[in-house]
C-alpha cells in the first residue's frame, strides 16, 4: 500500500522519511521556498516554505509528510502571507534590483515576482552593511544577505570546509567569515566551491563573470521561478 | 592570558558543550572575550571559531569588546519601570559619570539596561557583574558610586545590597508540607517506578512552565525512547543514554517563582528530577540555571553536595542500584533558551535557536537522546506526588487543571511576591490577597500571556481560562496600556532569536509601527497595518516566542481599541517620521534655522 498526502486537493505519493516539500517536488507540485534546497539539510527558516497541514501552518521544507494530511499551498492567504514574508525580506536588507548583477538570476527577485509583489510595502531598515571584496574571486555583498544559510551548510556538507556561519541575534543577525581577519580572503574558500555559488541572492558573487549573460536573457526573465524550480530541483532531473 | 584558558579548557574537560560556561569564566575575568582566546579555545575545543563567536554575539552577557570592571545592568521590567526606573538610572548615570550603554572612559565601569532579571517583587533591580542588585533607590546609588569609585571588590560591599527576600505571602499545598530529604525516592522505590509513574499520571499533573503538557505522558514517551528501541532487547534499551533537565531560565517578565523555589526548596526540585531519572532511566541531568540567578548557584551547588553525601544523588542511590547525578549550567542572558529545543542548543554550548519539531526532545533531546525537559515547579510538585499519592493532588483545583500553581505577583499592589492558588480561584480573590485596588487591568502569563480588563476579574486561574507559567502583573488606573504593550513590544524585539524571517524581521517592525502610532505619526490605516502585522507574526513564526510576540498588541487591541485610534491623526496618509526633523542634517550643513528651513507639517490640527 502507498503513502499519500493531499495537497490542495490532489493525491500525492510520499516515500517514508520525506518531507512535505520533498513529496510535493516530486509530484511536479511547487512550493515556494528560499532556504531550501534539495541536496542540503533542510533549515526551515525563510518560513516562504509555509503550508497548511489539517489545520496547522508547518514548514514544507522540514515537515515530514505523514497518512492523512491535507495540505493546503496555493491558496489566497497563503499566497499573500507569502508575499508579506518576501517584503519582510526586501526591507530588512539593502535590495537594490537594478544595480545588482544578480537581477535576473536572483531567487529572491524571482519569488516576488511569482507571489505578484509590486512593493516593499513595509517601511525599510537601511541597515549599514560591509561588502567583502578582499578574495581574489569571490565576494560578497552582505546587503543582500537574507540569512538562509545555503552558504553555509554547501562549505560544510558538500565543499568540506567551514567558510560561513551565521553569528549574531534577532535584526542583528549577519554572516561571518571562519577567519582570523574574518575576511574571505583567509579563508580556504575557492570559487568552484558549491558554496561559492549556491546563494539565492546577489550576495555572493563570483568575480570576473558579471553581466556576461546580458539582462533580460536571463533564467528569470523568461520562466517563473516554479518552472525552474521544478525542472531543477525534481529528484530525477538530470537522468 | 594563555595558561588561564588553558587551565579553563582543561577544566571543563575540553568539551564543547561547556562553551557557555568556560566564556562565562572569560568574560568574567577580561570583562570581554578578546580575540586570542577565541583563537585559542577554537584550538583547544577542536570547534571552528565561528562557532565561539557565534555564541558570544548571541547571549547578552557576552561581549566582544571590554566593558567595565563594575558591569551595571539595570533590570527593564515594565515592573522596574513602574517603580521609576528611567529616573534612577538616569541619576545613576550622572552620578558615576557614564552613558547608558557606554563604557566610562578609563574602564573602570559600564552602565546598560536588561531584559527583566527576576526581581519584580522587589524592584527597581539590577545586575552588578552579574550578581542582584534590589530595591534600588538615590541613597543606595549613591553608595554604590562610592564604592567603584573607591574600587571596593564586590566581596567588601555591605551584603544588603544584594540582599533577596522569598516574600512567601501565600503557600498551599506544595509549600506549605515540603517534603522530607529522600522521601519521594524511598516511597518510590517501595512502590515501585511504573506504579509511582501511575501516581502521577492519576494526580493529573501538567507542565508548570506555561504549555501544560501532562507530565506523566511526557516521561512515558521519554521512556519508550524512538521507536525503533520498542523493538530492541530490553537490555539494550535501557543502555540508551537519557537525560533529565530542569528549566530554570524563567526568563518571562514578571516571573520569580522558580528563583524563590530554588532557594528554599531546592532539596526538592533535585528530588523531583532524580524521580524523573528512576522512572525513565536517565544517569545525568541538568539544572539550566538562568545568568541572573548566579546568586543561587553557590548555594545549589551545596546542596548537590549535600544530596551526594546523603546517598541521594550519585552512585547507587539509597543502595538502589540507581546511578544519577546533576550538573549546574548557568545561562547567560537569553529569553529564548526557555524555549526547550533551544536549552537543549544552549546546554551543548551553542547559540540557543529552537529546532526544528519533529523530533521533539523526548525522543531527541540533549545530544540526540532522550530527553526530559520540564519546569522547577512541575519537579517539585512530581516529588510531592510521589509521597503523598496521586489522588492527594487531583482532590484540588479544576477537571483539567490538577492541583495548585504557584504565582509571582506584582506591580500595583501592597504585597508583591509568591502566592500559591488552586486551580480555579478567581482572580478578585488573587487581588484581595494581595491588596490591588483601583486595578486597571492584569498582564497574566507574562508579556506573552493576555492581558485582561477590570471588567473580566470573574475569570479564572486555569489551563482552560487564564493559563500562566506564573507571571500576574497588576496595573493601576494611573498607568498607560500603550507604555506597557511598548515595553512588552520591545522586550520581543530584543529577545527574538532571528532564526526565522517572521519573528526576526517581524518584531522589529512591530515595534516601529507601535513607535510611529504612540508618538502620534499614524494616520488612517496605521492600526489596521498593526493588526495585519501581528497576525502574520504570530502564524508564521517558527518557536512560541515569535507566536505569542504579538500579544500585548493583539490582546490590548481587542478590548481598547479607542485607544490606539485615538492616537491617530485625522489625515490618510503621514509619514512614519518627523519631517522636519529629518531636515534637521540638511540644516546644520547649510548654516540656516529661518522659517524658510523649516517644514510646517500642513495638516497639523489642532
Ligand atoms: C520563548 C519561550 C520561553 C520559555 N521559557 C520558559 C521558562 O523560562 N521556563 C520554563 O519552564 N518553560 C519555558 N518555556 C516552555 C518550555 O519550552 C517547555 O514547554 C517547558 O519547559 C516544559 O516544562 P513543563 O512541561 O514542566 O512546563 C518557554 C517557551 C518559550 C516558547
Ligand atoms: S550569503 Fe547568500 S547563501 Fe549565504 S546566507 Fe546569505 S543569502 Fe544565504
Ligand atoms: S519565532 Fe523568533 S525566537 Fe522563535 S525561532 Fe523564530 S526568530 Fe527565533
Ligand atoms: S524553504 Fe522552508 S523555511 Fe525556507
Amino acid at each position: 500500500m502507498s503513502n499519500t498526502i493531499t495537497i490542495d486537493g490532489n493525491t500525492v505519493p510520499f516515500e517514508d522519511g520525506q518531507t512535505i516539500m520533498e513529496a510535493a517536488t516530486a509530484a511536479g507540485v511547487y512550493i515556494p521556498h528560499l532556504c531550501h534546497h534539495p541536496e542540503f539539510t533542510p533549515h526551515g527558516s525563510c518560513k516562504l516554505c509555509t503550508v497548511n497541514v489539517n489545520g496547522r501552518n508547518c514548514s514544507a521544507c522540514t515537515f515530514p509528510a505523514m497518512e492523512g494530511q491535507n495540505v493546503l499551498n496555493n491558496t489566497r492567504e497563503l499566497t499573500d502571507d507569502r508575499r508579506k514574508i518576501t517584503q519582510m525580506l526586501f526591507v530588512e536588507g539593502n535590495h537594490l534590483c537594478p544595480g545588482c548583477e544578480k537581477t535576473g538570476n536572483c531567487q529572491l527577485q524571482a519569488v516576488a515576482y511569482h507571489l505578484n509583489m509590486l512593493d516593499n510595502h513595509f517601511p525599510h531598515f537601511y541597515p549599514s552593511r560591509e561588502l567583502d571584496a578582499s578574495h581574489a574571486e569571490v565576494m560578497i555583498d552582505h546587503n543582500r544577505c537574507i540569512f538562509c544559510t545555503l552558504c553555509v551548510r554547501a562549505s560544510q556538507q558538500k565543499d568540506g570546509k567551514d567558510v560561513f556561519a551565521i553569528s549574531g541575534r534577532g535584526l542583528n543577525k549577519h554572516l561571518i567569515i571562519n577567519s582570523q581577519s574574518g575576511l574571505l580572503k583567509d579563508t580556504d574558500l575557492e570559487a568552484t566551491d558549491e558554496a561559492a555559488h549556491i546563494c539565492p541572492t546577489g550576495a555572493i558573487l563570483i568575480k570576473r563573470t558579471g553581466y556576461q549573460v546580458p539582462i533580460g536573457e536571463r533564467i528569470y526573465d523568461h520562466k517563473q521561478i516554479d518552472q525552474v524550480s521544478l525542472e531543477t530541483e525534481h529528484p530525477r532531473h538530470g537522468e | 592570558m594563555k595558561q588561564f584558558i588553558q587551565d579553563l579548557a582543561e577544566k571543563n574537560h575540553y568539551q564543547a558543550t561547556h562553551l557557555l560556561q568556560i566564556l562565562r569564566a572569560i568574560q568574567s575575568r577580561y570583562y570581554y572575550v578578546p580575540e586570542d582566546a577565541i583563537e585559542q579555545l577554537a584550538g583547544l575545543l577542536q570547534i571552528p571559531r565561528t562557532q565561539i563567536i557565534s555564541v558570544v554575539e548571541f547571549y547578552s552577557f557576552f561581549h566582544l569588546t571590554p566593558r567595565g570592571q563594575y558591569e551595571l545592568l539595570i533590570s527593564d521590567s515594565i515592573t522596574d519601570h513602574m517603580l521609576g526606573k528611567i529616573d534612577l538610572t538616569g541619576y545613576l548615570a550622572k552620578q558615576l559619570n557614564v552613558a547608558v550603554g557606554a563604557v566610562r572612559d578609563d574602564g573602570l565601569v559600564s552602565l546598560d539596561n536588561t531584559s527583566c532579571t527576576g526581581m519584580c517583587d522587589q524592584g527597581p533591580a539590577g545586575l552588578i557583574n552579574g550578581y542582584p542588585l534590589t530595591l534600588l533607590d538615590r541613597t543606595r546609588i549613591d553608595l554604590i558610586t562610592e564604592l567603584i569609585n573607591q574600587q571596593k571588590p564586590l566581596a567588601e560591599w555591605p551584603v544588603e545590597l544584594f540582599h533577596v527576600d522569598d516574600n512567601i505571602y501565600k503557600p498551599d499545598l506544595l509549600l506549605q508540607q515540603q517534603i522530607d530529604d529522600g522521601s519521594a525516592l524511598r516511597t518510590a522505590f517501595k512502590r515501585g517506578m511504573q506504579e509511582t509513574l501511575a501516581e502521577i499520571d492519576k494526580s493529573g499533573l501538567r507542565g508548570r512552565g506555561g504549555a501544560g503538557y501532562n507530565t506523566a505522558w511526557k516521561w512515558h514517551l521519554c521512556y519508550e525512547g524512538p521507536e525503533e528501541d520498542a523493538f530492541c532487547e530490553v537490555a539494550t534499551h535501557n543502555q540508551q543514554q537519557r537525560y533529565v533537565v530542569c528549566n530554570a531560565d524563567e526568563g518571562e517578565p514578571g516571573t520569580f517563582k522558580d528563583r524563590v523555589l530554588l532557594n528554599s526548596y531546592a532539596h526538592q526540585v533535585f528530588e523531583g528530577m532524580t524521580l524523573c531519572a528512576a522512572i525513565i532511566g536517565a544517569q545525568q541531568g541538568f539544572l539550566y540555571l538562568r545568568g541572573e540567578y548566579l546568586h543561587l548557584y553557590d548555594k545549589l551547588q551545596s546542596v548537590l553536595d549535600q544530596r551526594r553525601q546523603a546517598g541521594l544523588l550519585g552512585n547507587n542511590i539509597l543502595n538502589e542500584g540507581l546511578n544519577f547525578d546533576i550538573e549546574i549550567c548557568l545561562g547567560a542572558g537569553a529569553y529564548i533558551c526557555g524555549e526547550e529545543s533551544a536549552l537543549i542548543e544552549s546546554l551543548e554550548g551553542k547559540m540557543g535557536i529552537p529546532r526544528n519539531r519533529p523530533p521533539y526532545p523526548v525522543t531527541q533531546g540533549y545530544l540526540g537522546k532522550p530527553t526530559v525537559v520540564n519546569n522547577v515547579e512541575t519537579f517539585m510538585a512530581a516529588a510531592s506526588i510521589a509521597v503523598n499519592g496521586g489522588g492527594w493532588f487531583a482532590g484540588v483545583g479544576t477537571e483539567k487543571s490538577k492541583g495548585t500553581k504557584i504565582l509571582s505577583i506584582c506591580g500595583d499592589c501592597a504585597r508583591p511576591g509568591i502566592y500559591e492558588y488552586p486551580f480555579g480561584t478567581s482572580i478578585q480573590s488573587v487581588l484581595n490577597d494581595c491588596g490591588a485596588s483601583d486595578v486597571l487591568g492584569i498582564q497574566i502569563g507574562g508579556p506573552s500571556g493576555t492581558f485582561i480588563s477590570n471588567q473580566e476579574f470573574d475569570r479564572k486561574l486555569a489551563f482552560e481560562d487564564l493559563a500562566t507559567g506564573g507571571s500576574f502583573i497588576v496595573f493601576n488606573n494611573s498607568r498607560n496600556i500603550l507604555d506597557i504593550v511598548n515595553n512588552f513590544t520591545h522586550f520581543f524585539a530584543h529577545e527574538s532569536c532571528g532564526f526565522c524571517t517572521p519573528c526576526r524581521v517581524g518584531t522589529a517592525l512591530l515595534k516601529k509601527q507601535l513607535d510611529k502610532i504612540i508618538e502620534g505619526y499614524g494616520s488612517a490605516g496605521d492600526v489596521v497595518a498593526l493588526e495585519e502585522l501581528c497576525q502574520l507574526i504570530k502564524k508564521h513564526s517558527h518557536c512560541g516566542l515569535g507566536q505569542t510576540a504579538a500579544n500585548p498588541v493583539l490582546t490590548t487591541l481587542e478590548r481598547y481599541p479607542e485607544l490606539y485610534q485615538s492616537k491617530l491623526k485625522k489625515i490618510s496618509y503621514e509619514p512614519g517620521f518627523d519631517l522636519d526633523g529629518a531636515l534637521e542634517t540638511a540644516r546644520r550643513m547649510a548654516n540656516r534655522n529661518d522659517a524658510g528651513a523649516h517644514l510646517t507639517q500642513v495638516e497639523e490640527e489642532s
